[in-house]
């Protein structure tokens, strides 16, 4: 495999009037959970459907796993695993069928396909319904088995979009689980699309942020906090009165300060010593419980870097 | 080639078989016709439907209805169910996907005729038993065999195409019945016309019927076919546009 997965160049792609990919550039490395970020409408499930050699681009043009997704898209779509929009399972089938069907879509042996199906379904936990019609699955358990249908022929590389939506927390963590488990246990690269923040954040070992079809940044989610801004302060205790606001505000080092939800929340410049502060609030009467320090969540740099682009 | 449309008719063979609520729909559907071909129309026309071209009508009408009720299902149904994106994302050829649908309604259609034509074969054979074991000609099961095969292909070609464009299955399915069910009309409604419009229509119709040799029409009809059945093929072959699919 090349070391780059994927290597888009200055994509787009127009649909009559609107364009849906704006000049997107953007190297996705092999071997890490690559999340794609960004509001409904933003133009990832195009970008996936360009990579996939399922739609053709308007100008650009993207590499995936070394080939060209407009000339090679069959090569494409043979060395990769996608769980789309909709799980797409066959639910008058059983969960074995299903697997069994894409496994000879993907021209594995007979051998080859039974051990792997059951490899996935016991690690999915469902080895035992898998004779049970799909359609009688829940939404976590068919979202797993989609999961497992992706990665059944052992692909460098799957696209998933959203594979979380729409399930509940439980269903969701153990679909997560399941993907963190397997990507890394399989080497896969994965390009996964995602409303969920702390999903991406827990997962991805990079991130990138489109709006409106056009890159906004991309890097470590780390980076992406670090770059929103410096670290944050929160004191809980009592006595977070007007004064003591009013006191801080006029620090150098200090960007905002509030109390939010019972606690005192303060923005702080990168590279502050927080012990004077601390013995400030001291100072001014506050009667201090405990002092976390912490960073913007990915959410709230998502949510500024999509007030920026306004 | 062969071995992903193999891959395709295995899945659409599987969803065939266990197609959710359709159990009583599909005895059903196979019920109605045997009872009215395979038993009611031999009782009623005995050996007339064996020496005679009574059979030519379940070579047209089986293959029509069978594979008018399970084409639509084959890209609208998918389509429908949101099963169509993830299929088109997988290695398998435009081709594979298209003949491996067509081929399972045009085979189960088929067969479906086949069984008929053998089925009334004995009804006849045991309920006007006169001594001796009654059989088509073998030119009455050549034409038998070849027309059921080419207008459960016509039908297949047909409802693939329309499939292709429509959303669901159900809007399939009655733009199929229309499609199918005009040529019908329109070709009862000819000798019609011949008879009130031609002046001595009646009189010219009969010349014509007199005048007509049946295996060259056979022949000729089974040639139009051919071609229609090709050529609605091709069309939908050329129809199949991956990024065309994944937008609809």
């Amino acid at each position: 495999m090349t070391e780059t997965a994927i290597r888009i160049e200055n994509l787009t792609r127009d649909f009559e009037t609107v364009r849906a990919v704006d000049g997107l550039s953007l190297e996705v490395p092999a071997g890490i959970i690559f999340g794609f970020l960004g509001p409904n409408g933003a133009g990832k499930t195009t970008t996936i459907n360009l990579l996939l050699g399922l739609l053709e681009p308007t100008s650009g043009r993207a590499e995936v796993l070394g080939f060209d997704t407009r000339t090679q898209s069959d090569e494409v779509r043979t060395r990769t695993g996608t769980l789309l929009e909709h799980p797409g399972l066959y639910e008058q089938l059983s969960a074995e069928d299903n697997l069994e069907f894409y496994g000879r879509v993907w021209r594995m042996t007979p051998a080859e396909r039974q051990a792997r199906i059951k490899e996935l379904l016991t690690h999915m936990g469902v080895w035992e319904r898998r004779k049970e019609r799909v359609g009688t699955w829940s939404k976590g358990m068919k979202q797993k088995l989609a999961l497992a249908r992706a990665l059944l022929h052992r692909p460098p590389l799957i696209f998933l979009d959203e594979p979380t939506a729409g399930l509940d927390v439980v269903a969701a963590t153990a679909v997560r689980d399941d993907l963190e488990t397997l990507a890394a246990r399989e080497g896969v690269t994965v390009f996964l699309t995602t409303h969920n923040m702390a999903e991406a954040e827990r997962l991805c070992g990079q991130v990138a942020v489109i709006r409106e079809g056009s890159l906004v940044a991309v890097g470590h989610p780390d980076e992406l906090r670090a770059r929103a801004g410096g670290p944050r302060l929160e004191i809980f205790g009592r006595g977070f009165n007007d004064n003591v606001l009013n006191l801080l505000r006029t620090r150098p080092e200090v960007v905002a300060a509030g109390v939010q939800n019972e606690h005192l929340a303060i923005d702080l410049r990168k590279d502050t010593d927080v012990a004077p502060l601390v013995s400030l609030l001291v100072g001014a009467g506050v009667q201090v419980e405990e002092v976390r320090r912490g960073k913007a969540s990915l959410e709230e740099v998502f949510l500024a870097l999509m007030e920026e682009e306004r | 080639m062969i071995n992903d449309i193999l891959t395709v008719m295995w899945k659409e063979r599987k969803g065939l078989l266990r197609y959710q609520g359709s159990r009583t729909r599909a005895v059903l559907g196979l019920l109605i016709p045997v009872v009215m071909l395979g038993i009611y129309l031999p009782l009623q026309i005995g050996r007339a439907l064996v020496e005679g071209p009574w059979s030519l009508l379940t070579s047209v009408f089986i293959p029509m209805m069978s594979v008018g009720m399970m084409i639509p299902e084959s890209f609208a149904g998918e389509r429908e169910r949101h099963t169509l994106g993830t299929l088109l994302a997988s290695r398998l050829p435009d081709e594979a996907i298209l003949f491996g649908k067509v081929a399972v309604a045009v085979g189960y259609a088929w067969g479906m005729a086949l069984m008929l034509l053998l089925v009334s074969l004995v009804m006849v054979n045991v309920t006007h038993w006169d001594g001796q074991v009654l059989l088509y000609t073998p030119i009455t099961a050549l034409v038998n065999v070849a027309l059921s095969l080419l207008m459960a292909s016509l039908v297949a070609g047909l409802g693939v195409l329309i499939s292709l464009r429509s959303a669901t299955v159900q809007g399939a399915q009655q733009t199929l019945m229309t499609a199918t069910l005009f040529p019908l009309v329109l070709l009862q409604m000819i000798p019609l016309l011949l008879l009130n419009v031609v002046p001595n229509g009646r009189a010219r119709l009969k010349e014509l019927v007199a005048a007509a040799n049946p295996t060259q029409i056979i022949l000729i009809v089974m040639a139009v076919l051919l071609v229609l059945d090709l050529g609605l093929l091709m069309a939908a072959l050329a129809r199949f546009k991956r990024a065309r699919l994944i937008l609809n």
